[in-house]
């Protein structure tokens, strides 16, 4: 599904590294299939239980090195998500946060968050995944649902782009206030803009040549 | 283009460009606050403070000395680490997420391996002197941790002597650190697959003379601050913020099981054998700084019983190999340390040099190249001395990550600092967020 060549992208040039000749490319999963193992079964059956919109929420469930991701329609997140730390079987009352990544390939998905969640009262840890295109990257913010999301959500907007709609202070947490551009996006290169100090001028990573 | 700063004004000069930095909207917000019949002020503490913790920026709006809003300011130290690992192969980003949370760089290292381990699926490969070595690590490392914590926090309130004594011993746990990986800090000596190298000759004697040393020298400081009037007066009841409020914020680590929950992950979710290791989870629930300050006191005494049990464990597994047997993970040789603190091992340079020309090319291969790591996503996690430090990693089936992503407990953490300080007195604020106890090298990553 995405293929990349090289290192930095090196092209025709005298990389005697290595690193021009790789090709990588990433695997698109397709959904697993009951039954899922471990607890995984009964969180889904009891989400299912809990919330009978839950098929309609459910894009794809995807069981991976021992993990289960759910990955939610952007609609219904808020809905899922207060599903989840409410029931009482469920009890999902920890989300440690939520991280973005972004996958320009993957059209019309192009921006994923990333939520992984914890049930400290049953031990249990599952993943959830929502994804937005780039041309509309709007999620409905969870700060009411887990108060602790509000500087997690303020991360990933600054460095992913992704807005989170009904955050208390949408604002750029980790780079300046006028900061053009979200870092941590695949578009955006390494370092992007030259540094100055003492009146000279060093290019960004980016655009050196050991870098190119 | 000039780009117009309302922080620092530019006026051009012969020499070029010359900016004034000023408070910016300073004054406006001034005039602002004065026009309201009520009598507020809004403090601007740090991010240069020497009571932050760290460069970190808190803004206070105050009532005469009572705190009506606190808000923290962070980024000031944002390097980027996320995004430089992914122009780096899996092995190389050790060097660079151990410099996050600088003071904890053992758990880093290891939070990432374990989940590279994870998504490589060799996690049950690992030998299991490997993970001896990692938990002894991460034991001492708790203790050199808990000593800043200790020692800082009681500096900022105040207390200069608790900070001498903390400091004595951080400095002979970092001598073990020298000894065994040869750095003081930052060490990257957790490696996808095991450790850089096995421990040297004589360490684990060493490490148990130290471990005699430290608890005999523990007790300075509890004798210090445990009970002391004063100290107890500036942290009781301080930095409220129960059970409830820790779990909507999602804190863990000491601040949680001051509010009396025995969360641990090192019982709870088991990692690197803890469930071989006998050692209690401390609370306390008055879910004040005190109790904090207590819970760190006795966790020291917690990390030496597991340190004892890793010397045990270590003895018996002498010889064994401390990195996975893959040789298409692990590289040919194990370094040994030279004067340089990272040195070469000879034996293997004779074979690359003299006889194997194959090692050479593989050797070369490795370390430029690295491995290959199939595509998929994981979420590790470790107990670090100031929470859950959480992993998630991206892989493309590439040899660089496609995404790293930390979950700091010290980011998450310090949203606390609002629900700590405010209504409280502005004195009290330093303790809240002393107790926190944030790196902001791992805040700001």
């Amino acid at each position: 599904m995405n293929e990349n060549i090289g290192m930095f992208g090196a092209s025709g040039s005298g990389d005697t590294s290595g690193f021009g000749g790789l090709v990588r490319s990433a695997a698109n999963f397709g959904s697993s299939e009951r039954p899922y193992g471990s607890y995984f079964d009964e969180v889904a059956d009891e989400l299912e239980r809990a919330y009978p919109e839950f098929s309609d929420a459910i894009e794809k469930v995807i069981v991976d090195r021992g993990e289960l991701t759910l990955h939610i329609k952007r609609e219904k997140l808020f809905e899922t998500a207060m599903k989840l730390r409410d029931t009482e079987s469920l009890r999902f009352e920890v989300c440690l946060g939520v991280n973005g990544v972004h996958y320009p390939e993957d059209k019309d998905r192009e921006l994923h968050a990333v939520y992984p969640l914890l049930s400290m009262t049953h031990n249990r840890r599952i993943r959830l995944e929502v994804s937005v295109p780039d041309s509309d990257p709007h999620l409905p913010s969870l700060v009411e649902v887990w108060a602790g999301n509000n500087w997690h959500e303020r991360e990933t907007w600054d460095m992913f782009g992704i807005i989170f709609d009904g955050h208390p202070g949408l604002t750029r947490i980790l780079m300046p206030d006028d900061w053009p551009g979200h870092p941590q996006r695949k578009d955006y290169p390494l370092g992007g803009i030259p540094i100055e100090y003492k009146g000279a001028t060093v290019p960004a990573p980016s655009e050196r040549r050991s870098y190119r | 283009m000039t780009l117009h700063d309302a922080y620092a004004s530019a006026t051009e000069t012969t020499e070029g460009r010359v900016y004034s930095v000023t408070g910016g909207d300073w004054d406006s917000l001034v005039t602002e606050i004065g026009q309201t019949k009520e009598e507020r002020v809004v403090v601007n503490m740090g991010p240069q403070h020497p009571s932050t913790h760290g460069v970190l920026r808190l803004i206070l709006e105050l009532e005469g000395e009572t705190i009506t809003e606190a808000r923290a300011g962070i980024g000031y130290l944002h390097t980027g680490i996320e995004k430089n690992t992914e122009y780096r192969t899996w092995t190389q980003g050790v060097t660079f997420v151990t410099r996050m949370d600088y003071l904890a760089p053992i758990f880093n290292e290891t939070a990432y391996c374990l989940g590279v381990e994870k998504l490589l699926g060799i996690t049950n490969d690992i030998p299991e002197r490997a993970s001896q070595i990692r938990v002894l690590m991460m034991e001492l490392n708790r203790i050199s941790s808990h000593m800043v914590a200790l020692g800082t926090g009681a500096l900022e309130l105040g207390a200069l002597s608790p900070m001498i004594f903390a400091f004595r011993e951080r400095e002979k746990v970092l001598d073990v650190f020298e000894m065994v990986s040869g750095l003081r800090m930052n060490m990257a000596y957790v490696r996808p697959g095991g450790v850089a190298q096995d421990l040297p000759k004589g360490a684990v004697a060493k490490i148990r003379e130290t471990v005699k040393e430290l608890r005999h020298n523990f007790k300075d400081n509890e004798k210090l601050l445990v009970g002391n009037t004063i100290w107890m007066m500036r942290t009781k009841g301080i930095g409220y913020l129960d059970l409830a409020g820790c779990t909507t914020l999602g804190i863990t680590g000491p601040v949680l099981r001051s509010a009396g929950m025995p969360w641990d992950l090192r019982k709870t979710d088991p990692y690197c054998g803890y469930e071989d290791y006998d050692f209690d989870v401390i609370t306390t629930d008055t879910c004040d700084v005190y109790g904090r300050f207590l819970i760190r006191m006795q966790e020291l005494e917690q990390s030496l019983r597991i340190i004892e049990q890793a010397c045990d464990k270590l003895d018996k597994s002498e010889g064994q190999p401390v990195m996975v047997a893959d040789k298409k993970i692990a590289w040919p040789s194990q370094l040994s340390v030279g004067s340089d603190g990272i040195g070469n091992s000879l034996e293997h340079i004779r074979e690359i040099m003299g006889t194997s020309m194959e090692s050479l090319i593989h050797h070369f291969k490795l370390v430029t190249e690295g491995f290959r790591v199939p595509a998929g996503q994981v979420y590790a996690a470790v107990e670090s001395p100031r929470g859950e430090t959480g992993v998630h990693l991206v892989s493309d089936g590439g040899t660089r990550p496609y995404r790293v992503h930390f979950r700091e407990p010290s980011f998450n953490n310090l949203q606390a600092t609002s629900a700590m300080a405010e209504g409280g007195m502005i004195a009290d604020v330093i303790g809240a967020v002393a107790s926190i106890d944030p790196v902001m090298g791992g805040v700001d990553r």
